[in-house]
């Protein structure tokens, strides 16, 4: 989609979310008050509450959930996100969960795909082809994951840690959490192994921490005003390999979905509030 | 009775099974291998060099990462040994650079992640990201200590300017584990860079001793 054929209230809602930020950080440079930047963030997030542009994501992602698509001809309103097909409502707070068809641990966006891919009839690689929007380019796994994440809010996180695959997942994901690698000897305890810290004027939550974990894990996907888009976990995961110098993390690989089941172990017990809105 | 042994008979069976699936779970060499192998299989889609670099940790990476970034005591000894071997201080000249293009550095981000294509521009140190330095900036991290003032505090001598640069080349040299990226050690900055920001943290001139 071409970014002159963005709806005009999408337009509208992005000038007003960029003038909004421009005007926050000229704010927090004038003032090396850390208060008072916090209490602008809580300002504007307020201002933003109501209108929140991952309402648009959301709105597109039910719209691609019940059209039929695919050599097919299918929606995906018979694909089972775990709680039996067709189940959308609540199906977010109990993921990621291990899934008998796949004999897989997954997460949202993995389930989404296998269903693309089930129902649809779409190959694999088309199904993951475009994972993450882009200026000028949304994208559709993005949407269906902003979509039946906020089917989700107010619920309280429980993705199950019971079967012997979830249990698994979560002790790589710990694994990897603490595997330092490359050039810069990064690894994801680096930044979130600690309490209170900061990258720049960023916050860093320590994942570990259930009250830290539950804050920040429950609010993706969320639309992130800095990339003026809306962004999933994945990417959210994909975006810190990459700030890791580590390379390209595969969409929906094992190794994504393990780091996710172990956050969520920590952040189990929050409540749901997708999409969110960030940085 | 025969119905609440019954119970009793099935409460215990379950009570085992529940004890059987914990004890099916992964000791800790087995965790490594499993996250390992899934870690393999990770980056297949991506720049394969990039994804060469991350495949095989070396020593330090290993261990860091086995205990977590808390060795015990006679790890964190060998880790620092050898890593204080294996700093290179130049051949000759002094290390003490210029504060400019120190602050240069320490601003710029850029360098070895999977977008950096420009292979001719040189990478950045970041300092800003984890460090404050000098007080002008304010959009500075937490994540290390703060260094403003270094160089007021400690003065400019040669055995503070071997520390500093070797501290920078390799800061496992001298704290096993630290979060700070071994920035000599890993070729992410020249010999040339670490100098200008020694002269960042030292020199009197520096707005980080102002």
């Amino acid at each position: 989609m071409k970014r002159s054929s963005l709806p005009r209230a999408e337009r509208a809602l992005r000038l007003a979310a960029a003038a909004l930020f421009c005007a926050l950080c000229a704010c927090a440079r004038a003032q090396d008050s850390d208060a008072q930047t916090q209490k602008e963030i809580e300002r504007y997030r307020q201002l933003l509450a109501e209108g929140n542009p991952a309402e648009l994501a959301q709105a597109r992602g039910e719209e691609l959930w019940k059209t039929k698509r695919g050599p097919k001809s299918a929606s995906l309103e018979r694909c089972d996100l775990g709680l039996g097909p067709g189940v959308v409502k609540g199906a977010y707070a109990a993921l990621p969960r291990y899934f008998r068809d796949t004999d897989r641990v997954q997460d949202l966006e993995s389930r989404l795909v296998t269903c693309i891919v089930a129902l649809q009839g779409f190959t694999p690689e088309e199904a993951m082809k475009n994972p993450f929007s882009a200026p000028g380019r949304n994208s559709d796994l993005e949407a269906l994951a902003t979509y039946v994440a906020g089917e989700s809010k107010g619920m309280k996180l429980a993705a199950p840690m019971q079967h012997q695959k979830e249990i698994e997942a979560f002790r790589i994901g710990e694994q990897l959490f603490y595997r330092r690698a490359g050039p810069h000897d990064f690894s994801c305890s680096t930044c979130h192994g600690d309490t209170g810290k900061r990258i720049r004027l960023q916050d860093l939550p320590k994942l570990t921490e259930p009250k830290e974990a539950q804050r920040v894990f429950t609010t993706w996907p969320a639309y992130r005003v800095s990339q003026g888009s809306v962004r999933t976990m994945q990417h959210r995961l994909y975006d810190c390999y990459w700030q890791m110098r580590h390379p390209q993390l595969d969409y929906a690989s094992d190794a994504s979905i393990a780091l996710e089941v172990f956050m969520a172990k920590y952040a189990n017990g929050g409540t749901i509030d997708a999409p969110g809105l960030k940085r | 009775m025969i119905a609440g042994q019954a119970r009793i008979l099935i409460a215990m069976t379950a009570g085992l099974f529940v004890a059987a699936a914990h004890a099916d779970g992964l000791s800790e060499n087995e965790a490594r291998q499993r996250a390992e192998q899934t870690f393999r299989t990770a980056f297949t889609r991506g720049n394969q060099q990039i994804a060469a670099r991350v495949m095989q940790q070396d020593e330090t990476q290993a261990l860091c990462s086995k205990y977590r970034n808390a060795p015990p005591r006679e790890v964190a000894e060998k880790i620092e040994k050898s890593q204080l071997a294996a700093i290179s201080y130049p051949a000759s000249g002094t290390l003490l650079g210029d504060w400019r293009q120190g602050e240069r550095i320490a601003q710029d981000g850029y360098g070895l992640r999977f977008t950096d294509a420009d292979a001719k521009k040189p990478n950045g140190g970041n300092c800003y990201a984890c460090h404050q330095l000098a007080p002008q900036e304010i959009s500075y991290g937490t994540l290390g200590p703060s260094l403003y003032r270094y160089g007021k505090l400690r003065g400019a001598s040669e055995a503070v300017q071997r520390y500093t640069y070797g501290k920078i080349y390799d800061s496992e040299a001298f704290t096993a584990c630290s979060g700070m990226p071994r920035l000599g050690h890993n070729n992410v900055l020249t010999p040339e860079q670490i100098r200008h920001l020694v002269a960042l943290l030292l020199d009197p001139e520096s707005p980080v001793n102002k």
